[in-house]
Parts: structure tokens; sequence; C-alpha cells
């Protein structure tokens, strides 16, 4: 058997095999189990990194499951695809790497602390990835659906984890109730397309719709994706379930959270780009922009006033949406406009490149938070503070984060935001002034936390976080300052193959296609 | 209009199922509106592949008249049955979630009303 030829299917086997497997290994011994949790992911990220680097070296990759050949899309005797196709352009790419990133560094930082019923958390973590990254290889659209509901039920038993605060239920249940009426509307406008095309397929639904022009029901199933997926990605006013989810999670589930719900934005990112295309109206980019301006002002707004520190970083999580939504939106209408060199491209280079940022960022944050509850017990801001002398290295990285996510230069935040600033200026100089207002009030507010929670007297003698943990917050401090330093090497090699895959969407229908 | 009758049905799901998750506070009726949508959007698939007089994808058990050599006409394609039985499966997955996580709210709250238990609001 060839690896090589089978990498797509392997990543999306390997953490779904070893998830059922790490509640019989739990029997044996807790650090088999964390060996096993811990080679299974480290194989994944490995895999990912070779298909990483094949689809940007080779272009696009087909993988149809099930069939003799693998990369026989369309079966003798038929004229359309029918079997479930994994197709990996560079979006898809970039979305996997990120994701199983994340997912390594949040297994490492839960290493530290996760002991009871730690089986359970393992699998539902596992299973978590495997909803996600099936999200982002697959190229059918039911199995889309399929893997959203996968990455929904386990990040809502996540959610709960510890159920027995009442509010982790209140927010798990407020989750799943959401993720499973968007999971619906997505299966009904399947069942519509699929009612007016006979096809699953992404790439042969994109083709049909590229020949035919945009009829109602296409336009009512793109009204119901377009809802569903902006519900999933977190978009104001759709974000109540945000806050809430990832205040009351874990630790690193809250930080493996912000890429499940850029899962969802990778699927809109899809319909919009790939499947619906040149077909689209401008109301769409529109509405995606104005999604992002009252995502930011909401996100900065409400992080203001808040106490608890979780909760304060998931609405700064939400302002963060927002500026890749921004900067997605106006990428999208100069594509539309055929003005991809004026700004469009640079739209989606600051848009893709801050949905790394976004999440090395907030991620960070969310783990020093969790390092910091997990200390002190203590997740009200105002019983916090003096802990900077007893955790040194944990406010240093606070320090980091913080820098980052308000935008400051050397940190990555700064690379992606001056790009979405200067793009989004061609085309409005208020969608401009609205980001970087908001990109102060951040950093006001950050200032304000760093304040309360690591200065001021010392209140009383506390340990520094476990050194599982703090070698993961680590790592991610390294690649912002990393990503900060060196931009243009993370853009040219990284972001645009992806930017690229979304601006010429017409390699992906013909890969499929012929 | 004999015809039409199962698509108005997944209408009158469909609208049933979101005022029940809209308007409703008790969370065991959102779960139950949930589980009415799902039932309109189940039902919507099945209705694609309803096809008058068709038979079951099936070789070796094909009706008598018809002959195996060929594919029959009236052999229906069976993959909106196979998408509605993952989508039954996944649901019922999704509402026993719903459920426990009631249970567990109504364990820690001592009610089920949704504006009761609101600890969670800015």
């Amino acid at each position: 058997m060839n690896v090589m030829e089978h990498l797509p299917a392997l990543i999306i086997a390997i953490p779904l095999l070893a998830a059922f497997l790490t509640p019989l290994v739990d029997k044996i011994s807790k650090k088999v189990r964390n060996a096993v949790v811990f080679i299974a992911l480290a194989a994944t990220f490995i895999l990912t990194i070779f298909l990483v680097q094949d689809v940007f070296e080779n272009g696009i990759m087909i993988y149809v499951m099930g069939a003799s050949n693998p990369t026989q899309t369309i079966p003798m005797q038929a004229a359309v695809p029918i079997r479930i196709v994994l197709e990996i352009d560079g979006l898809s790419a970039f979305m996997a790497l990120i994701s199983v990133l994340i997912a390594l560094i949040g297994l490492i930082y839960s290493f530290s602390h996760v002991e009871e019923r730690g089986g359970k958390f393992y699998t539902l973590f596992l299973l978590m990835l495997v909803g996600m990254l099936g999200m982002e290889l697959t190229g059918d659209l039911f199995n889309l659906f399929v893997f959203l509901e996968i990455a929904s039920i386990a990040s809502a038993a996540l959610i709960t984890y510890e159920f027995k605060r009442g509010s982790t239920t209140e927010a798990a249940l407020k989750y799943i109730v959401i993720s499973s009426i968007a999971a619906l509307f997505v299966l009904f406008a399947i069942g519509l397309l699929y009612g007016e095309y006979d096809l699953l397929n992404m790439a042969a639904i994109a083709k049909a719709i590229k020949i035919t022009g945009l009829s109602n029901i296409d336009m009512i199933a793109l009204i119901l994706f377009f809802a569903a997926f902006a519900m999933k990605a977190g978009a104001a006013p759709m974000h109540m379930w945000m806050p809430d989810a990832y205040g009351e999670a874990p630790g690193a589930v809250s930080m493996v959270l912000i890429a499940v719900t850029q899962a969802s934005l990778y699927a809109l990112l899809r319909m919009c780009f790939t499947i619906y295309a040149d077909s689209l109206h401008v109301v769409i980019p529109a509405a995606i922009i104005i999604f992002g301006l009252i995502s930011i002002f909401i996100g900065v707004t409400m992080a203001l006033i808040q106490d608890d520190i979780k909760r304060l970083i998931a609405y700064a999580a939400v302002a963060e949406v927002g500026y890749i939504l921004l900067a997605i939106g106006v990428g999208l209408y100069g594509v539309l406009n055929n003005e991809v060199e004026l700004y469009a491209r640079k739209a989606l280079q600051g848009g893709i490149f801050h949905i790394f940022n976004d999440i090395l960022d907030i991620g960070l944050l969310f783990l020093v938070a969790g390092g910091i509850i997990y200390i002190t017990k203590e997740r009200n801001l105002n019983k916090l503070g003096g802990l900077a002398h007893s955790m040194k290295y944990t406010s240093i990285l606070f320090l980091i984060g913080l820098a980052a996510v308000a935008g400051l230069p050397p940190m990555n935040g700064f690379a992606s935001k001056i790009m979405i600033y200067e793009s989004v200026y061609k085309v409005s100089p208020i969608l401009s002034i609205v980001a970087i207002l908001a990109s102060i009030i951040m950093l006001a507010i950050f200032v304000k936390i760093f304040h309360s929670v690591f200065t001021g007297p010392k209140i009383s003698e506390q340990k520094d976080v476990p050194k599982l943990m703090l070698a993961s917050m680590i790592i991610l401090a390294a690649l912002i300052i990393f990503f900060g330093l060196f931009p243009d090497i993370i853009i040219n090699n990284v972001v645009n193959p992806a930017v690229n895959a979304l601006i010429e969407n017409a390699a992906y229908i013909s890969n499929v296609m012929g | 209009m004999i015809y039409n009758l199962p698509f108005l049905t997944v209408v009158a799901l469909i609208a049933i199922g979101m005022y029940a998750i809209i308007f409703k506070r008790n969370l065991i009726k959102i779960a139950v509106g949930i589980t009415i949508l799902e039932s309109g959007v189940n039902l919507f698939l099945i209705t694609l592949g309803y096809r008058e007089g068709g038979v079951a994808p099936i070789f070796t058990n094909l009706p008598p008249g018809i002959s195996p050599d060929q594919i029959p006409e009236k052999m229906v394609l069976p993959v909106p049955q196979a998408l509605t039985l993952t989508s039954i499966v996944i649901g019922v997955a999704v509402l026993a979630l719903i459920l426990s996580f009631t249970i567990n709210i109504y364990r820690k709250y001592g009610t089920l009303d949704a504006g009761k238990i609101r600890r969670l609001k800015e």
C-alpha cells in the first residue's frame, strides 16, 4: 500500500480509530492511554504536513472512497461522481494544518491536568478533531453534514465536561440546540440541491450551477447554507452561543473550539467561493461585511463589561471572527467585481492569515486563563490579583498574547491586521476606521485584565502552572513571534496557496469533473 | 394537489418545529421542537426519493416480470433513503445529548424554564 496515495483517508481514519481505542486502553493504564492518544495525534500531524506539502506543490489532491483507483472520480458507466470524494485544495490543506496543529498543542496542555474521566475526555477530543478534519477535507455535501454533526456533538459534550458547575451544561445545551438547528438547515439545503441536480458532490454541483445559472431553489439553498454556517462560525448577531461555550469549556477545549468554529467558516467560504462563485449576488459579500462589523463592535463592547476572565476572552474571540469576516467579505466583493489585483487579493490574504493568527492569539490567552483558573480556582477578575509575583512565565506569555490580539507591531496580529486595514480602506474608509478603533479598545481591555490579574500586591502564595501547560503555551508564543517577525514566509508558503484556491475555483471543479 | 401533500406536510412540520424552538420556554418542548423539525427534513428527503411504482434497487430480489439483464426503469436510486437513515441515526444521538443536558440542568437548577436558568446572560 502506498501511504502517500491514501493520505486523506488516513488523516481522518487514524484519529477516529484512536478515539474509540482510548476508552479501552484507559482500562489498562493512564500512561498507555496518553501515549496512544499522543502517538495517534502526532502521526496525524505528520501525515497532514505531508499532505499539505503535496497539495501546495502538485495542486489539488483527490481521494475517492471505496474506489479501486482512488483518483477515478467518475465510475465507469456513470456520468457524474457517485462515490464520496475527498478533495483537498490549498484552502482545505491550510485549514487541516491549523486544526491538527491546534489539537496537538491542546492535547499537550490537557495532559498536564486532565485525569478524572480522562478516557472519555480524550475520546471526545479526538472525535472533535475528526469532525473538523472531515469537514475540511471532504468534497461531498452530505459528508460535510455528517462531520459537522460529529464535531458539534463531541464539542457539546466537551463544553460540559466540568458538569458539576451547572452553567457549563447551560452553555452546552445552548451550543447543541444552535448546532442541531444549523445542521438541519444544512441538511434541508442539501436536500433542495439534491432534488434539483441529483448530485451531492460539491464540484459537480458547482459545475451544474455554473452551466444553468442560479435558480430560485439554489438561492433558497444558499440562504439556508449561509445562515447555518454563519451561525456556526459565530457571526454576530448569531454569536450568542459563542461566549457561553468558549467561556465555560475547560482550558484547551476553548482553544480547539475556535478551530471547530473555523471549520464552519471554511464551509461558508467553500459555499461562497467555490459552489456559487460567480453567480452570487453582491448582497452576500455585503452581508458578510456587515456581520463582520457587527461582530467587531459587539465583541469589543461586550468584552469591556465582563468580570469572568474566560468570558471576556471569548468576547474578544467574537471580535476576531469579525475581522476575518470583514476581510473575507471585502475579498468576495472584489472577486465578484473583477477587482482582484486592486484589493481583493490583499484582503483575502489578510483574512486567511488572520484565521491562523486568531487561533494562535486567542488560543494562547485561553490557555493562560485556563492555567490561572487551574492554579487559583478563581474566574472573577475582581478577586484575582498580584499573580505576577508567583507566575512569572505565565504573565510574560499573557503579555505576548495581549500584544498579539491587540495588533501591536512585533506580533502576528499586526501583520494580518495591517493587511486588512489597508485593503478594506479601498472599499470604504469607514470599514478600516471601525477595525482600527476596535483594535485600540481591545488593547485597553487586555491591559485592564493584565493590570487586575497580574500586577498589584501578592494576595496569596501560588505555584506556577505545570510544566506541560507551560510548554504548550510557549509553543504558541513562539509561533506568534515567528509569524510576526517573518510574515512573508508564512504568506508566501502557506497563505497564498489558500488564497489562490479561493480566487481560482475552476481547478476545484475540473479535477473532479474532468 | 395530492402529489404536493408530502411537501405541504414538510412545510407544516418545519414551521411547527421552528415555532416550538423559538417560542417555547420549556427545555423538553424545545427538544421536541428539534425532533419535529428533523422529521420535517427527513420527510423532505424521503419524498424526493419517491417514484411511483418504483422497485427496490436489489437485483437478486426483483418482482416477477422484470428482466434482470438490464437495469429496470422503475428501479429507484437509494441515495435519499441512505441519507435519511444517516440523518435519523444522528438525530437520535443529538436528542439523547439534549435530553441528558436537560436532566443535568434540572438537577442543578430545579427548573426546566429557559427563562429562569439563565445564569450566562451578558
